[in-house]
């Protein structure tokens, strides 16, 4: 439910002031009209306290109710039938309390027109006035509601992007490590403490977490690590640092997912050993990695080079720095290059 | 008998060799780390059982079956592959799924040696059939030219025509035959991109540059090739469906 403008105490403030001037004109234009002092007041006091009460009574309506279209003819209504129940009851009151005053009743019947009128344009003020506070307040939650549900959406996406570990990693690697139990039980442990890091790594980082290059690279390391058991001689990789970059920062897990489709790009397109390239460079102010693995240009299919693993990262620059010119694919010869840049906030 | 084992990962190959000490009337001949070498081993062997991974490099375990017109009994070893656990289901297919240990392993060779007797090659055809419709598979056409093996990109067919037995595969580096049907060509390839234009005949409507009335009733569709492809009646309403028109 919107909060009524009185919470707010500045509103508060201005309408006690509009009602003290109220009174007072009302009082003076009554003393001008030949009423003495006393009835003056008591008549401004009674009229507008009544008054008070049907303009708090409409904005306490609206609150819960606002009217929606072409309902404003009920407003209308509303308003209109507040101000004669008001006149009436002022009246009323009017006439017991101060009819023995000379003149009262003439002057009393004479000023009923203009007291309906002034009646009615105040409470139309207040009620407009309302209703608009009220739909102002309405479209803000609204809005904020909006808002909320966005993020929320981006964070579950950003979670599911990071979470897409691979099945077929993982169950390849433990039957490499069953293989390697049997034989080489030292090697075995070896690669569990590995996949056990690499695992933890996965689950304790944040998706908007920043991480150092270096960070990065060490966990980056585990993965290329467990692949090469995998794959024996297969593959190799060779990472490449400028100097001054491994401080620089990138979004965690970002990395990862581009190396796995380099080797999945570059050892399931090819027959023979697969070497992986990594390299790190400052362009600007930006964080430059390259990844290169080759690739077989007449077998390789054009949907390939935007498997999964490279649309997620896609995604997640997007999501992260609203801009989609951050990933760049190229394929010369046998050379599938991959380029993602990092904006250093 | 004869083993061959098939797998790019080499642990993978050395648990199979391990599990299969057990079984000592079973001779490991080779072992291969991608389908071509397997499929040179399959053809030099004659094995009576391989063990069979689905991911591997260049072309997938299933791809190379294709090959080969009579395949030998498989087993096959996968980590995780969804489209391939459900083939295997649906056809009753035994499979091994890794990690797994020698029981399981144990469970696998006795089965085989069961059903040994009775031919399984029809479920191995049908699973084979299942298999090229997979997202991975259903983008290329491996073929085999001689004692090379090609991969064609779906892209680059030109059309499809039948030919007896075969279906002939049109290139730009000529055509290649392939053991199917048209029936199979139909199913498996996108339906968005090739049309069934004739009995004989599906064309990839990305390469027709006009479609010509021919004699009564019938269309003659022109590539780019400049190559003319009959087109049916019938075969006319299904391409212009295709084409949106």
């Amino acid at each position: 439910m919107a909060h009524s403008p009185f919470s707010i105490t500045r509103f508060r403030i201005i309408f006690i002031t509009c009602w003290i001037v109220l009174v007072g004109d009302n009082i003076m234009v009554l003393h001008f009209f030949g009423l003495p002092w006393q009835a003056a007041i008591i008549d401004s006091a009674i009229s507008n306290t009544i008054l008070l009460l049907a303009c708090l009574l409409v904005m306490n309506t609206l609150r819960y109710y606002l009217p929606r279209g072409n309902q404003y003819i009920n407003i209308f209504s509303i308003c209109l039938f507040l101000t004669i129940a008001w006149l009436l009851l002022s009246k009323w009151l009017l006439k017991i309390t101060l009819s023995h005053y000379d003149g009262y009743t003439d002057l009393l019947r004479h000023s009923l027109s203009i007291r309906f009128s002034i009646a009615f344009l105040l409470l139309g003020c207040v009620t407009l006035i309302s209703i608009l506070w009220y739909n102002q307040k309405d479209q803000k939650e609204n809005e904020e509601r909006k808002n909320d549900a966005e993020k929320l959406a981006k964070e579950a996406e950003l979670f599911k992007l990071r979470q897409q570990l691979q099945p077929h990693f993982l169950f390849n690697s433990l039957n490499s490590i069953n293989a390697l139990i049997g034989s080489r039980p030292a090697e075995a442990r070896k690669m569990v403490q590995q996949l056990s890091d690499f695992l933890r790594g996965t689950i304790k980082k944040e998706e908007t977490q920043w991480v150092t290059l270096q960070e990065e690279l060490q966990y980056l390391q585990l993965y290329l690590d467990i692949e090469k058991v995998r794959f024996g001689n297969r593959l190799a990789t060779e990472i490449e640092v400028d100097e001054n970059v491994s401080q620089m920062k990138l979004p965690a897990l970002l990395l990862q997912p581009v190396a796995e489709n380099a080797i999945k790009f570059g050892l399931y397109d090819t027959t023979g050993d697969t070497v992986i390239r990594f390299r790190a460079t400052r362009e600007n102010n930006n964080l430059v990695i390259k990844v290169q693995n080759p690739f077989d240009p007449e077998t390789a299919s054009p949907q390939k080079g935007t498997g999964f693993g490279l649309k997620s990262i896609q995604r997640r620059l997007y999501l992260l720095f609203a801009r989609t010119d951050l990933l760049i694919t190229e394929a010369k010869q046998n050379t599938f290059t991959t380029i993602v840049k990092i904006p250093q906030l | 008998m004869k083993v061959i084992i098939i797998d790019d990962e080499p642990l993978a190959r050395s648990i199979v060799k391990e599990y299969l000490q057990k079984h000592p009337q079973l001779e490991i001949m080779q072992e291969c780390g991608d389908g071509f070498e397997g499929l040179k081993a399959i053809q030099q062997h004659q094995p009576d059982l391989i063990f069979l991974d689905i991911q591997m490099p260049k072309i997938t375990g299933f791809e190379m079956l294709e090959l080969i017109e009579q395949p030998p009994s498989v087993i096959f070893t996968t980590a995780f592959d969804e489209f391939a656990i459900k083939a295997f289901e649906a056809h009753a297919i035994d499979y091994l799924l890794k990690p797994f240990d020698q029981q399981r392993f144990d469970k696998a060779i006795a089965k085989w040696n069961e059903q040994k007797s009775n031919t399984t090659e029809k479920a191995t055809q049908d699973l084979l059939e299942v298999a090229s419709q997979s997202p991975s598979q259903s983008q290329r056409i491996v073929v085999k030219n001689g004692s090379k093996i090609k991969i064609i990109p779906v892209h680059d067919v030109y059309y499809l025509e039948a030919a007896d037995d075969y279906v002939k595969i049109h290139t730009s580096e000529g055509y290649f035959l392939k053991n199917k049907t048209m029936i199979h060509f139909e199913q498996s390839l996108d339906k968005e991109q090739f049309a069934r234009c004739h009995r004989s005949y599906i064309v990839n409507v990305q390469q027709i540059t006009r479609i010509d009335p021919y004699e009564k009733d019938n269309h003659v569709a022109i590539l780019r090739s400049g190559a003319k492809v009959p087109v049916s009646r019938s075969g006319y309403g299904k391409l212009k469906e295709v084409l949106g028109l």
